[in-house]
């Protein structure tokens, strides 16, 4: 399957489907796995279905094309909505998704590079980890004049390590527009709020005095997600940073807005129910290899 | 090439130059050190491939990563101390688990770098290393063998740390001599003790292999520049045909060289080992000489430990 760049205008309706499909995907995995990190995952949907469905340029069929937008998945236990992306967008088989976390699997609990590479560009997990090598492949692009661009999604918790801000400085020291950061500013993190547990009040003039260009947004708003990565294609001038107000949990009741679904594995029960809430239907058990 | 003194890190940045107009692929990073880590000839070489990262050694090691990713062959510059132990995460995760094409080269390894003292002192960072899977460690013993370590690690498709001293050093090697990564070489024949030592410690060791002579005893000296993956096999034959060993390294005996090979020996065929490197303990300010002296990495050290260990055989 071939998307791409920003090919023509967007069809809301279909990315919407796409994220809800993804929600699912990642609630099945979970369950299946028994572990997992769902708040994070269903609070991402949005940023990764207007990627994969519509933003970046891949190809399926030629992953290694070096003009290929690149994706890192800094806040990498969100990863279950990434894989299901990678699924539904044919680089991997959808039978894959239920090995999710597994013993040998490529999905490991954490995305790896070792384990499913070229899709997933580098290692991420320890946080903070993830931008750097982000622009690192930004800076190599531009050396070698590709108009590949690079996606980092960031938790906001994330940002609390050090080397988010080092990242940072670099970007914008170097003027990389082919850079677009993504915060998925869910207020929350596992102790707690993260007002409560070290503060990150102000983002976005904090951001802007680090010299990007904020777009503030609520990231789970697809118009508005879709709006602003075309924006931040269209600045030249150095890189954009979209800080999106999100909910962790985002489409299933019962778990938006708690830091207790950072990492909690919904029961059965809770399962169906959350499926429900996201649109369950026959449609959409495809992947047979789900424990039912 | 190189002769008399001349410091590893020179050769580095010499060496440098030369794969900077060999190979486009090249570029080189480094944290605020330009001068100190000797990359400055690149810079004005081969500007669009030289980045300067600031005092952020972490986010360097992770853009290296990437810019590895993508396909360049980055050289993450800084001192020993600071790549090893600041920025290990990024090293851990971000090159060595990812398997990234980086070369980590650092100046200011071991207890030589001037008077700034312990901070910068560097006697843990083969040993952290070690430790990190996929990694490979070259520690260069002249600046000979610093210039073709970092030719050789360009070809190396994976992550290399690269250790190089700061102050100038007496070359013992030649430019013909061979340097095969993982292949270590004997720079003198005996058969009545093996010393077994890396970096700047192997000037030392065969001056304390001419000492030994005066006594009548003959050591073979081996430089094992390549510490991971160890030339197993030189050493275990070392082991069974002089049954004792003398370790020399400018780092602590705990993790480095000394553990590798007591590791090797104790698994294979056990030989009496004595060690001479930094004792667990954290340096401080001090000309070389003085510093070598009173954490005894001096020749005489190695004296005195050859014959402790040949008591033993």
């Amino acid at each position: 399957m071939k998307v791409e760049r920003c090919k023509g205008e967007p069809d809301i309706v279909h990315l919407k489907s796409f994220a809800q499909q993804l929600r699912r995907d990642a609630l099945h995995m979970i369950y299946n796995a028994k572990s997992g990190h769902i708040g994070g995952s269903l609070g991402i949907a949005e940023y990764v279905a207007a990627l994969y469905g519509y933003v970046m340029q891949t190809d399926s069929d030629n992953p290694l094309d070096p003009d290929r937008d690149r994706f890192v998945l800094s806040n990498g236990h969100t990863c279950a909505t990434y894989y299901a992306a990678l699924a539904r967008t044919g680089h991997i088989p959808l039978s894959e998704l239920a090995t999710f976390r597994k013993m040998g699997s490529r999905l490991q609990g954490h995305p790896s590079r070792v384990a499913l590479s070229p899709f997933v560009e580098t290692s991420t997990g320890p946080l903070g980890q993830g931008f750097s090598v982000a622009n690192g492949i930004a800076l190599s692009i531009r050396q070698r004049a590709s108009k590949a661009r690079v996606y980092c999604i960031l938790g906001d918790g994330e940002m609390q390590e050090g080397q988010v801000w080092e990242a940072f400085m670099t970007a914008s020291h170097y003027h990389l527009s082919n850079m677009t950061v993504l915060i998925n500013n869910n207020r929350l993190q596992i102790d707690g709020p993260v007002k409560e547990v070290m503060n990150l009040d102000n983002l976005s003039s904090r951001l802007s005095s680090f010299g990007w260009n904020v777009l503030e947004i609520d990231g789970n708003d697809m118009n508005e997600v879709v709006n602003a990565l075309k924006e931040a294609v269209a600045y030249t001038a150095g890189p954009t940073v979209i800080l999106g107000n999100t909910l962790m949990g985002k489409g299933v009741p019962f778990m938006e807005d708690l830091a207790s679904w950072h990492g909690n594995c919904p029961t059965q029960e809770q399962t169906i129910s959350a499926l429900e809430s996201v649109g369950c239907n026959d449609e959409y058990h495809d992947c047979k290899e789900f424990v039912k | 090439m190189y002769t008399g003194l001349k410091s590893m890190r020179e050769a580095f940045g010499d060496a440098l130059v030369t794969l900077g107009k060999q190979n486009e692929q090249v570029v080189v990073l480094t944290a605020d050190l330009t001068d100190a880590i000797k990359v400055g000839e690149f810079k004005k070489l081969f500007p669009h491939r030289f980045y300067q990262m600031g005092i952020k050694e972490s986010d360097m090691m992770g853009t290296a990563a990437g810019m590895a990713i993508d396909g360049r062959i980055p050289f993450a510059t800084t001192f020993a101390a600071f790549a090893t132990s600041l920025a290990n995460q990024p090293i851990r995760v971000s090159i060595g688990y990812n398997n990234a094409n980086v070369k980590i080269a650092t100046s200011h390894g071991g207890m030589c770098v001037g008077a700034d003292g312990a901070t910068h002192q560097s006697f843990e960072d083969i040993g952290l290393m070690r430790l990190i899977p996929n990694m490979t460690i070259i520690v260069p013993c002249d600046a000979n063998e610093a210039y073709k370590a970092t030719m050789a690690a360009s070809r190396i498709d994976g992550p290399v740390y690269l250790r190089f001293g700061r102050i100038p050093t007496l070359v013992v090697t030649k430019e013909t001599d061979d340097f095969v990564v993982g292949k270590g070489n004997v720079l003198r024949k005996g058969n009545d003790i093996a010393i077994v030592a890396t970096g700047m410690m192997v000037p030392t060791s065969l001056e304390a292999a001419r000492e030994l002579e005066k006594e009548g005893i003959k050591a073979r000296v081996i430089n094992i520049h390549t510490v991971k993956p160890l030339d197993d096999e030189l050493i275990l034959t070392a082991a069974r045909e002089c049954g004792a060993i003398v370790t020399c390294e400018e780092h602590s005996i705990i993790g480095g060289l000394g553990s590798a090979v007591s590791d090797l020996l104790a698994k294979n065929h056990p030989t009496p080992l004595s060690m001479v490197g930094v004792l667990d303990t954290f340096g401080e300010s001090g000309e070389p000489d003085e510093i070598l002296e009173k954490y005894h990495l001096t020749s005489r050290d190695i004296v005195a430990q050859v014959r402790h260990v040949l008591n033993k055989k």
